[in-house]
């Protein structure tokens, strides 16, 4: 069900500036991977490149490979639009669509693959916010405004829109810096049942967050003032959070920089 | 619970057209419209031009249903409706502007614009637009010197002054004047200036209602400019001991000044091609009246309304040229104003 | 010198005539604006004022009455051709310029790479910069010949259609016509749309723009999920703003359309009058009663297009969205 996502000397730069540089990764399928590293060390730059989100930007691009499951989401032939619904995204701030009730928030996704039958769609819309911890919070206001929800709820309801159009990956970028502390414990008890079915990346900055939700963890910084970001470690996270190999790890960790 | 159709299980692959499909299939529309044009009484330059992009439009888009399916059929589509747009927003532009050029740079010349029609009948060549350059010229200036600091004052009192009601209410009052029909703005003048004050019709009049609809502009634009200020460049100055209205006047406004220069520049461009209220007051002269305060004055706009209709072919081309004479002004002024807006580090934020 | 403040010397902090500046200047500031209510305050009542005379001349009913006769002594003027005229060339220009208007606006913000966007965008501009006398020599003289052959088609294929009509079978050429000034018009407005609805379209969270794509849409499900819906109120004042213009638009109309009272909606056909071109082509004969009912016919104008005005900021100021252009 859920796939593996390689990349393969991935580098990502933004015209001519490169951000990233060559990193290869394997994220297993049903798994929770942590990116950490100082800010702007190219972390969400590689999280959107992994669902095609960064060539959204004008002279943005990739060079190297990202696999999912043995297929290269970058070559010819392949559509970026079918590899986003593929591999979903949950952003740092939630952003559910303001003109839309809560009902088609979730729906929106559904629409837009030819799914309009009114009975699919309301057991998608359940399921989706079931999964996503929401469904007996909003189960009597489904057509009220997105919008009117607390920060918290919206996030769940942008989980919600996501994996309602069946992702096999969900990337989060930084899904809870917006929110309170009790929110973000929703969403990381959410997680932790989300990896079930869904293969989950998510960048952090918070490193006890990585080291709560996730079973693998990846640390990035730059190479050096200037440079680009670059993977440093990637490990079981008991492992790098208690006996990390590369000395940088070990003071990123324990606070000596960054 | 479980739905029907089973969006986990679609691939990522998709089929797309190749560009020589593309290609292949406009050659064969631009084939089949000549074929048309051949064999029925269809004949014309602009509809062979545009029978032919609608075919190449329509066939590749079902070519693209075929292949590639709805969504990226109709994205293909949407993509060629705004491509349309744009080529239907630009091209009139370039009809107008290339016309009054065509047509105007005949009679254009430094003697058309300096000479009035004084010793040139209707049936003769020669003669200018300069006493209507002239009046034109005056009118503006003589609104602007009222609109512009009375506006930029009404701005003022908006921005720094005026108590939240009173406040709404003059920008309320300020978007009705922005409603105003140019027409109706001479109307008044004419209701008040000349039938019930009983003024002649002259220059200044049109002035009045030229600067009816230039203030308005101006105190849009000076109000967005002046809330553009930082307030904390007010709170520094204040914090120095420097009162309110020098704050306001050596401070806020001069570095909105770039902006409001910007809005006048563009209220002005805007009123010097104003015609109809121009014609209700101030009439028209042929000769040149110096004086917008003594007697009926031309003004470009009435000149060039007055001959387009003519029976007279010259009175005619110096239409053409009044109306080239117009253009550049206008046109000089607002890219002019366009620099200055790119210059502007207020506005740019 | 954009941001120096007053020269800081001491002698000028000491000055006490500070306190003075900031009373007379506050009170030259409230004086502009409650200036700008005289202004409006004396625009309606002297328009009012002479537009009574010839209310009270008027030996017909103003509103019903089509023709427009300064015959003295028998003066009868009727506003309904006018109206009629006004509104539907107002409508036809909307019509045709809305869809283009927004449909520029859209390719500006939402295809056009950034460094011509801005460029478009002053070319859309430049639509309005054209005075409107221009646009009705231009009218007259490049745009109806090359109108005929349109109307004469239109005529012929779809005359079915009541709009299309030509029922007085004149196989002549057709010049000046309701169409070819509600084309003229379309040109003029379409600027204030494009400008309008381009401030809407730009002011858009583009976070609502990333969560459509993140679904898998493309382009154009993107902008109609997450960039339209939330437009919709900002597309409908720009329209509004583009009729009032329309409607109080009077020297363009004047030059290209052909003058009749009948109240007709074969709008290929030669005829047609607005209020504002009627009073530009009827002012200089008019006496001094005619003079005072065009000035009536001004004021059902400036009611007009008041009203459509305020309808389109109202649209606006509910949708809470900040109207920034100085339109």
């Amino acid at each position: 069900m859920a796939k593996r996502i390689e990349t393969v000397g991935l580098s990502c730069h933004y015209g001519s500036t490169k951000a990233v540089d060559d990193v290869s990764i394997t994220i297993e399928p049903k798994s929770v991977t942590a990116f950490i590293g100082p800010s702007g060390c190219g972390k969400s730059t590689l999280l959107r490149s992994l669902n095609r989100m960064h060539e959204v930007i004008p002279g943005a691009g990739i060079t190297g490979k990202v696999l999912l499951d043995d297929e290269d989401i970058y070559a010819p032939g392949i559509d970026p639009a079918a590899v986003r619904r593929t591999i979903g995204m949950v952003f740092q701030k939630p952003n559910p669509f303001p003109t839309m009730s809560i009902y088609d928030n979730v729906a929106a996704g559904l629409r837009l693959n030819g799914i309009r039958k009114k009975s699919n769609l309301d057991d998608a819309v359940e399921r989706s916010l079931r999964g996503a911890n929401l469904w007996d919070e909003v189960k009597g206001r489904l057509t009220k405004a997105g919008a009117g929800l607390s920060g918290g709820q919206q996030q769940r309801l942008c989980i919600a829109r996501a994996i309602a159009v069946e992702p096999q990956v969900l990337l989060m970028d930084e899904p809870c810096s917006a929110l309170d502390p009790i929110s973000t414990l929703a969403i990381e008890d959410l997680i932790a049942e989300l990896k079930d079915s869904y293969t989950i990346v998510i960048v952090t900055h918070n490193m006890q967050q990585a080291a709560r939700v996730s079973d693998v963890t990846a640390f990035f910084t730059l190479k050096g003032p200037g440079e680009p970001g670059h993977l440093v470690e990637v490990d079981a996270t008991q492992k790098i959070f208690t006996n990390p190999s590369r000395q940088r790890t070990e003071d990123y960790i324990t606070g000596r920089f960054g | 619970m479980s739905t029907s159709v089973d969006l986990r299980h679609r691939g990522i692959r998709q089929a797309t057209l190749p560009r020589w499909a593309v290609v292949a299939t406009t050659i064969g529309a631009v084939l089949v419209t000549v074929l048309l044009f051949a064999t029925t009484g269809f004949q014309g330059r602009a509809d062979f031009l545009l029978v032919a992009v609608v075919l190449t439009v329509l066939s590749i888009t079902a070519l693209s249903w075929r292949v590639e399916g709805r969504r990226r059929a109709v994205d293909r589509i949407a993509t060629n409706l705004a491509l349309v747009s744009l080529l239907l927003t630009l091209l009139p532009l370039g009809f107008v502007v290339g016309y009054v050029v065509k047509r105007g740079h005949g009679v254009f010349g430094w003697s058309f614009l300096t000479h009035d029609l004084g010793s040139t009948g209707p049936l003769q060549a020669g003669g200018g637009v300069g006493h209507a350059i002239l009046g034109t010229l005056e009118q503006v200036l003589l609104a602007s010197v009222f609109a512009v600091p009375l506006g930029i004052l009404v701005a003022i009192f908006v921005t720094e002054y005026g108590g939240r009601r009173l406040a709404s209410a003059v920008r309320f009052l300020i978007d009705v004047m922005t409603g105003i029909p140019s027409i109706v703005a001479g109307l008044f003048v004419l209701a008040f200036w000349i039938f019930a004050l009983h003024q002649s019709f002259s220059g200044a009049a049109a002035a009045i209602a030229l600067a009816i609809i230039e203030l308005p502009i101006i105190v849009r634009t000076a109000e967005a400019m002046i809330k553009l200020v930082p307030g904390e460049l007010r709170e520094a100055s204040y914090a120095l001991g420097i009162a309110k209205w020098r704050t306001i006047l050596r401070v806020v406004v001069p570095t909105a000044s770039t902006g409001i220069t910007t809005g006048v520049m563009l209220a002005v461009a805007r009123v010097t091609g104003e015609t109809a209220p121009v014609l209700l007051v101030a009439g028209n002269n042929n000769f040149f009246n110096r004086s917008p305060f003594n007697g009926q004055q031309g003004s470009l706009g009435v000149s060039i309304f007055e001959n387009a209709t003519s029976a007279s072919t010259f009175n005619v081309e110096r239409a053409w040229g009044a109306a080239l004479a117009l253009v550049l002004i206008v046109v000089v002024l607002y890219v002019a104003a366009r620099v200055l807006t790119g210059r502007n580090k207020l506005a740019r934020g | 010198m954009e941001g120096t403040a007053a020269p800081l010397d001491a002698a000028s902090l000491r000055t006490a005539r500070a306190g003075r500046g900031d009373v007379v200047f506050r009170w030259l500031a409230i004086g502009a604006g409650l200036f700008v209510f005289v202004v409006l305050g004396s625009i309606a009542a002297f328009l009012v004022i002479k537009a009574i005379p010839s209310l009270n001349a008027d030996r017909s009913s103003f509103w019903a009455t089509r023709t427009w006769s300064a015959v003295q002594g028998d003066a009868r003027f009727g506003i309904a051709a006018l109206l009629f005229g006004t509104v539907l060339t107002g409508a036809l220009a909307l019509v045709m310029a809305v869809p283009v208007g927004i449909g520029v606006s859209i390719y500006i913000t939402q295809y056009a790479p950034r460094r011509i966007a801005t460029m478009l965008g002053y070319l859309t501009d430049m639509l309005a910069a054209v005075p409107s006398v221009v646009y009705g020599l231009w009218g007259l003289y490049f745009l109806l010949p090359h109108l005929v052959g349109v109307q004469l088609f239109l005529a012929k294929y779809l005359g079915w259609i009541p709009l299309f009509a030509n029922p007085n079978n004149l196989a002549s050429i057709f010049s000046k016509s309701v169409f070819g000034a509600a084309l003229v018009l379309a040109i003029m407005v379409l600027p204030i749309v494009a400008a309008v609805s381009r401030e809407v379209l730009s002011q858009v969270d583009p976070a609502q723009k990333e969560a459509a794509l993140a679904l898998g849409a493309t382009r154009w499900e993107m902008i109609s999920t997450a960039v339209l819906p939330q437009s919709r109120a900002g597309i409908v004042s720009a329209a509004m703003l583009g009729l009032g213009r329309a409607l109080g638009e009077t020297i363009a109309v004047a030059l290209v359309i052909g003058v009749s009272f009948k109240i007709s909606p074969h709008i290929l056909t030669p005829g047609g009058n607005t209020i504002a071109a009627n009073i530009a082509n009827a002012f200089g004969d008019a006496d001094a009663i005619g003079r005072s009912a065009l000035i009536a016919s001004g004021l059902v104008l400036f009611t007009l297009t008041l009203g459509v005005n305020l309808v389109a900021r109202g649209v606006i100021a509910r949708s809470g969205a900040e109207e920034r252009s100085a339109v």
